[in-house]
């Protein structure tokens, strides 16, 4: 009853056409896509998975982190390191979000609670990202051991089990069954984001973004706020890091580099700050961009990077609101029938407006 | 002054200083129960920084904030707010990218449950006249409509006591005289500082004054003696057409 009411006040049709969309893919993928396709899109989900966080924090709790990456490394590892000390993939899927989620809590508690402004925030978050890459890429030493798992510095941790079907160490998943997963996973974090964007915790982290200190005459307490929304994308992108793990079965430390750390940040800018949807479709479009350049062969003059920053000034100038509110208003302009009701009646008021003006 | 009642807001020694500026100088200020009181003093007299002291906007580097009896000079913002203190700032403090309706509602929900909450929000929409911008986006507003949503949203608190920083400002003469009757339904119910350049409106609405001068209280008398006393037109009426 309290969902349908709420319904109506959401964008339904942009939610039912993502929903059909993405449950068409979960079903369909694996008939339509070969097993090397396969693969790859279950890197797509991973990183659709890493922009939905930072989509997350920067489009809607108006929180520039720097460092998203910071987040999926750590998912990553922890991961890894629960995996191979366990053996067995469902606690180490969970430590894959827990850890960095509450890692989140912590670095954020120090960043909000100390009332760091936002440009420090980019700043330090990224700092903490490369502090990772820097220590990681340091521990190739064999006295650099978590349980089981060698951390092995810079070249990387490899052969680390997939997942698992729960309770049964000894029957991985086949790539099939990862997707199915994977998709899944996506789905449910989408729409669960979606739903808290639509509770009160969701609609204050948005007043947030939108008057810090009129959040704060009404008596909410920012800072808190603020806090459970990074970690909560901490926690999305460690679980990004986990599929992206559970996807090559190999992990090193170049996730926490900076390359990662401004892509995540292109895709959200790319897809449209302040949508969900955006984003994870920015994510596919530039890493189907970066692996169609790897394979030119006109780009060994051009620079892979070179390009994505041609493509970032391009949207920066001429898309500035991002692909997918641009996509939107051109729908409402020449769809109609993609018009809620009252956007219907404001384009009606418009028509008749201009008549006068 | 004379009153039985306790004061509701208190400030002892009251100082702040940026760098080598003193702001506000060891003010005492006491605002009784009740009460209506507007601040008024030549730009530059303290009196916005005095407001922000008590809203915890700043800091006070000296001196003591006293609410109903009970010190909140260290306090945050937030808890200063939820200690039914309403705030309105000079410069309509909104949130621009949301609509009228969800603007009420996010100060509502602090207070009613979840249904309970939309209710309030119609209640005020209805109070202010402001139903029929109920959809529309606060940023596209005209300044005035801000003013009244933000002033819905303050009230939506029901606070004990609201704080208004240049409540007038940038109103149409009617907005003005519908404000005045807003101020005078809302001290009904709560106490109000005001801070006005607006003589009329002050005349309109103030029982007492007081007067900020280079950061201290110049006077502090209703608002027939004010515009009498000499010392205030020296300072600030002199300057001004008014009155």
């Amino acid at each position: 009853m309290k969902i349908s009411l709420d319904l109506k006040s959401w964008n339904t049709h942009g939610l039912i056409f993502v929903g059909v969309l993405m449950l068409a893919l979960l079903l369909a993928g694996p008939e339509v896509f070969d097993l090397f396709v396969l693969l790859k899109v279950i890197l797509f989900i991973s990183t659709a998975m890493l922009a939905l966080s930072m989509a997350f924090i920067w489009g809607f709790g108006g929180i520039l982190c720097f460092g998203q990456s910071a987040f999926f490394g750590l998912g990553a590892y922890a991961y890894a390191i629960g995996v191979i000390n366990i053996g067995e993939s469902t606690v180490p899927i969970l430590l894959s979000v827990l850890i960095p989620a509450g890692f989140a809590i912590l670095l954020g508690y120090f960043m909000f609670y100390g009332r760091l402004s936002d440009i420090y925030l980019a700043v330090v978050t990224l700092a903490v990202t490369l502090i990772f890459y820097a220590f990681i890429r340091s521990t190739s030493g064999e006295e650099y051991v978590i349980g089981n798992a060698r951390l092995m510095g810079f070249n990387g941790i490899s052969s680390i089990p997939v997942f698992n079907w729960p309770g049964f160490p000894n029957s991985p998943l086949w790539p099939d069954d990862i997707f199915y997963v994977a998709m899944t996973l996506l789905i449910l974090v989408y729409f669960s984001l979606r739903i808290l964007l639509r509770s009160h915790f969701g609609r204050v982290i948005v007043a947030i973004r939108e008057n810090e200190t009129r959040a704060e005459y009404l008596g909410y307490d920012v800072r808190f706020y603020k806090m459970i929304a990074f970690s909560i994308g901490a926690g999305v992108a460690g679980l990004a890091g986990c599929l992206f793990v559970s996807f090559n079965n190999f992990i090193n430390p170049d996730v926490f580099a900076l390359g990662l750390a401004a892509q995540i940040i292109m895709w959200v800018l790319i897809g449209g700050v302040g949508t969900l949807v955006g984003p994870m479709l920015g994510s596919l479009a530039l890493q189907m961009l970066y692996n169609w350049l790897g394979t030119q062969s006109f780009v060994s003059f051009l620079n892979t990077y070179l390009v994505f920053g041609a493509i970032i000034i391009f949207f920066v100038l001429a898309v500035p609101q991002g692909l997918q509110p641009t996509a939107r208003l051109l729908a409402l302009r020449f769809l109609p029938f993609t018009r809620s009701p009252e956007e219907a009646e404001e384009a009606a008021r418009a028509r008749q407006g201009s008549g006068d003006d | 002054m004379t009153d039985a009642r306790p004061p509701i807001l208190e400030t002892r020694g009251l100082t702040m200083r940026f760098g080598g500026v003193v702001a506000v100088d060891n003010v005492d200020f006491s605002l009784a129960e009740g009460e209506l009181r507007c601040l008024i003093g030549p730009n530059g007299a303290g009196k916005t920084t005095f407001f922000r002291c008590l809203t915890h906007q700043y800091k006070p580097t000296a001196g003591h904030v006293i609410y109903r009896g009970d010190d909140i000079t260290g306090s945050h913002t937030h808890q200063i707010a939820r200690r039914g203190i309403g705030i309105k700032t000079q410069v309509p403090s909104v949130f621009d990218g949301l609509n009228v309706h969800e603007n009420i509602w996010l100060s509502a929900r602090r207070h009613h449950k979840d249904r309970d909450a939309d209710k309030a929000v119609d209640q005020i929409l209805e109070r202010l006249s402001l139903g029929h911008l109920a959809k529309k986006v606060v940023g596209q507003l005209a300044h005035g409509e801000r003013q009244g949503v933000e002033l819905g949203i303050v009230l939506t608190g029901d606070p004990e006591l609201i704080l208004l920083d240049e409540p007038t400002a940038g109103m149409t003469h009617e907005e003005v005289s519908r404000t005045t009757e807003m101020i005078r339904e809302i001290n009904r119910t709560a106490s109000l500082i005001v801070v006005e350049h607006d003589m009329q409106f002050i005349k309109a609405i103030a029982n007492k004054v007081t007067v900020f001068n280079q950061g201290t209280i110049l006077v502090e008398d209703t608002m027939e003696n004010v515009l009498k006393n000499q010392e205030v037109r020296d300072v600030y009426l002199g300057k001004r057409e008014v009155a």
